[in-house]
């Protein structure tokens, strides 16, 4: 995954970063969970349970709610009062209790990265950084426009700030990692193409900002094959744009609403994992079981990465037997393919991104061509067009509509654009807005959606199809992945019973 | 595309009791620490095509801004939606906040969503908030079917205001 010319800094501690490109050397998809609670010895086992389960892991510390809108005040009483939160208060507990839960547990043999959701960040980087980790997510429109009423230019400002705070990590010796959220923006209902372009212009603003460690985030969303031909196009442009950045594709196991029952949940997370594989994911972050009800438990999201590290165990094994049937599989490009870093089409210029010069065609891998690529190139192309400094091209681009979110609330987005739902699970544009891509896409606008009943039909068509598809399925045990037939004993306190983890050592 | 009983946004209207029930001048918001946006979205649809005028305040609407559109608009009907799990807390907070301003003191407000972070289904939860001030509690399961009985019973409003336009324009 590293491109040329950026070979590990000599003496540089191996990051988040590093361990999951040997994880993808080694054949093995890195999941993760989305894990935070308030107490702190829970949010240590929970660490624990995540760095024994029988998977290739990552830990992960989600934020709580009051912390990611900076509301610190009312994370203390809650902490004081023993109310429940949403996730781990890192801003709230001292340093010292950060590090205690991390102690012995994180490491580059376990990497952990914290998650969030704030449009002012600051806070939040130098909390993780006083406690010794260094990689994180977002992005400044991806956290700004689905999870703030932030201006978004104000957000542009403090995710520059923060990046280069992140990045300063590396003058003692670290290999910071930031995460693009663009690839998710509303969890829902955003055709591919949106996607793809924020996640992308995001990891730019990144890089802009300092930072040589960089994942590009892509939500799975209703229709497999649709899905396939969004991560190899993610792949595709992150090689181009980023060669000289250490880079992955991460996938989102849907972000939508869930299924309701274990069995359509599960069905849903295995389907992520199969996909992450096909579509050369080098990194999976996983939902549980529990996800349309509640926060979930340690021990449900345990099963959750056991399943989808089973599933994902699967699909190569399939792969392996039938070579031919995954088009992914035998694809050069495959994103973050080392080999793609050396050839791109356009070499490293952004501004070449959207050159009508380089019309979709043909699709060379064999993966389908629906006009994705087309509308991606066509979206950050115009974007950077605006300004040579990618914050400022952003701000402008919301502003004139080039960039507009189906379905987001936020001042700042224009809210002309629409989106569309085939039966199929297909997503496409009914309106496109401003935006420059108006019959890029194959088949020209869709009926859009509408009201109240046909948006709640929407919002649901991924937890229909998965509940009929387990309520189909010859019964299984409830709640229970194949992997977890063993006993319930007590999880470890230590972290030296051997786990499935790739070694320093590991080449 | 899928696209069942409902027509154009705004436009449909549900067989109703007669006498035509009342148009209500509606604030759907969340609160400050929720950034849940689907869900007002959704709400502002339904009570639109019920021939209500909606004003969406969008995500994580800071208490004093809430108050002081609440103030401003003088609704007929506050909605408050939470599905983050801070909902109970934030409620709590909130509506001593809303009806210690004398023009909101008894102005009909309701709290639904998901209100905790531990699944729906507790009842003393409900009943905290309904003895703080809250005029219904909606919590997931048919929580859509219940609402659209307590907005049939609600009171014809006294007031023609039109409202500033929703947030979805
Ligand atoms: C989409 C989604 C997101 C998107 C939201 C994008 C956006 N701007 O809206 C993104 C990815 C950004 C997101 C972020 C977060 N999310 Co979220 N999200 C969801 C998800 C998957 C679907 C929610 C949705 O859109 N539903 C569609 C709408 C139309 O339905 P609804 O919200 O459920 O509302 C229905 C009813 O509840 C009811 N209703 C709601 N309010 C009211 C009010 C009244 C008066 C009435 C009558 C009815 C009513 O009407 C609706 C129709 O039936 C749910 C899980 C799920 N349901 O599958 C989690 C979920 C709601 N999220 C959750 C959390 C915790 C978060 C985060 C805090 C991250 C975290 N710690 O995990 C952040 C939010 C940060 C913040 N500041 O709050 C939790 C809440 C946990 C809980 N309550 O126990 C859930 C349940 C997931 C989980 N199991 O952990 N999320």
């Amino acid at each position: 995954m590293t491109g040329p010319g950026s070979a590990p800094d000599a003496g540089a501690r191996p990051g988040f970063g590093d361990f999951v490109a040997r994880a993808r050397a080694a054949g093995e998809l890195v999941v993760q969970p989305r894990m935070g609670m308030a107490d702190p010895l829970r949010m240590r086992d929970g660490l624990i349970a995540t760095r024994h389960a029988d998977a290739v892991t990552v830990g992960t510390l989600t934020l709580d709610s009051y912390t990611r809108t900076g509301d610190l005040a009312a994370a203390r009483r809650a902490l004081a009062d023993g109310v429940g939160l949403n996730g781990y208060p890192i801003a709230t507990h001292s340093t010292d209790t950060t590090r205690a839960v991390l102690r012995g547990v994180a490491g580059a043999r376990f990497p952990v990265q914290v998650r969030h959701g704030s449009a002012k960040p600051e806070h939040i980087v130098r909390a993780l950084l006083a406690a010794g980790l260094d990689a994180t997510e977002g992005g400044p429109v991806s956290y700004c426009l689905p999870y703030s009423r932030t201006p978004l230019r104000e957000a542009v400002d403090h995710w520059r700030r923060s990046c280069e705070l992140l990045a300063s990590a590396a003058e003692s010796g670290a290999r910071p990692h930031l995460e693009t959220f663009g690839g998710c923006l509303m969890g829902q209902l955003c055709p591919p193409s949106l996607l793809i372009a924020v996640s992308v212009l995001e990891a730019l603003f990144f890089r802009q900002h300092g930072l040589r460690g960089i994942s590009l985030s892509y939500a799975q969303q209703a229709d497999p094959r649709q899905d396939e031909e969004a991560l190899t196009v993610l792949g595709r442009l992150a090689a181009e744009l980023l060669p000289d950045v250490d880079h992955h594709v991460v996938l989102y196991a849907y972000m939508g609403v869930f299924p309701r029952t274990p069995g359509g949940a599960r069905l849903l997370l295995e389907d992520a994992a199969r996909l992450a594989v096909r579509a050369g994911a080098a990194r999976l972050i996983v939902k549980t079981t529990a996800e349309a009800h509640r926060i979930p438990t340690v021990a449900e999201n345990v099963r959750a990465l056991e399943t989808a590290a089973a599933a994902a165990a699967d699909e190569r094994a399939r792969q392996r037997r039938t070579p031919g049937d995954a088009h992914a599989l035998g694809d050069p490009r495959t994103p973050g393919d080392p080999r793609t870093a050396g050839d791109p089409r356009t070499p490293g210029d952004p501004r070449t991104a959207g050159d009508p010069r380089t019309p979709p065609g043909p699709d060379r891998t064999g993966a389908e061509d629906t006009g994705i690529e087309a509308e991606a190139r066509a979206l950050i192309g115009a974007v950077l067009a605006l300004d040579a400094d990618v914050g400022r091209a952003l701000v402008r681009a919301f502003a004139a509509g080039h960039l507009d979110v189906p379905y987001c609330l936020h001042p700042d987005n224009a809210g002309r654009a629409r989106s569309s739902l085939g039966p199929d699970g297909r997503l496409h544009w009914s309106s496109v807005g401003s935006m420059p891509i108006a019959g890029l896409a194959d088949g020209g606008p869709r009926p859009p959606i509408l009201g109240s009943t046909g948006l709640l039909s929407a919002l649901s068509h991924v937890r229909r199809a998965y509940d009929t598809r387990a309520s189909a399925r010859p019964p299984t045990p409830p709640d229970l992945p194949s992997s977890a037939h063993t006993p319930p004993v007590p999880l470890p306190r230590t972290t030296s019973t051997p786990r499935r983890e790739l070694g320093l050592t590991t080449p | 595309m899928e696209q069942h009983a409902v027509e154009q946004h705004g436009k449909a209207r549900p067989a109703v009791p007669t006498p035509e029930p009342a148009v209500l001048d509606v604030v759907v918001t969340t609160m400050s620490s929720d950034s849940h946006t689907w869900n007002l979205v959704f709400l502002q649809l339904l009570l639109e095509e019920l021939g209500h005028r909606v004003t969406n305040l969008g995500a994580c609407v800071p208490d004093e801004l809430l108050v002081a559109e609440c103030r401003r608009i003088e609704p007929d009907l506050i909605v408050l939606s939470s599905v983050n799990g801070h909902g109970f807390h934030d409620g709590l907070r909130l509506i001593g906040a809303l009806r210690a301003c004398p023009e909101l003191a008894g102005t009909a407000t309701v709290i639904g969503g998901k209100l905790g972070i531990s699944g729906p289904g507790d009842p003393a939860r409900q009943r905290e908030l309904l003895a703080a001030g809250f005029d219904g509690v909606f919590e997931e399961g048919g929580s859509v079917v219940d609402f659209r009985s307590f907005l049939a019973a609600l009171p014809a409003s006294p007031r023609s205001l039109p409202t500033g336009s929703g947030a979805l324009r």
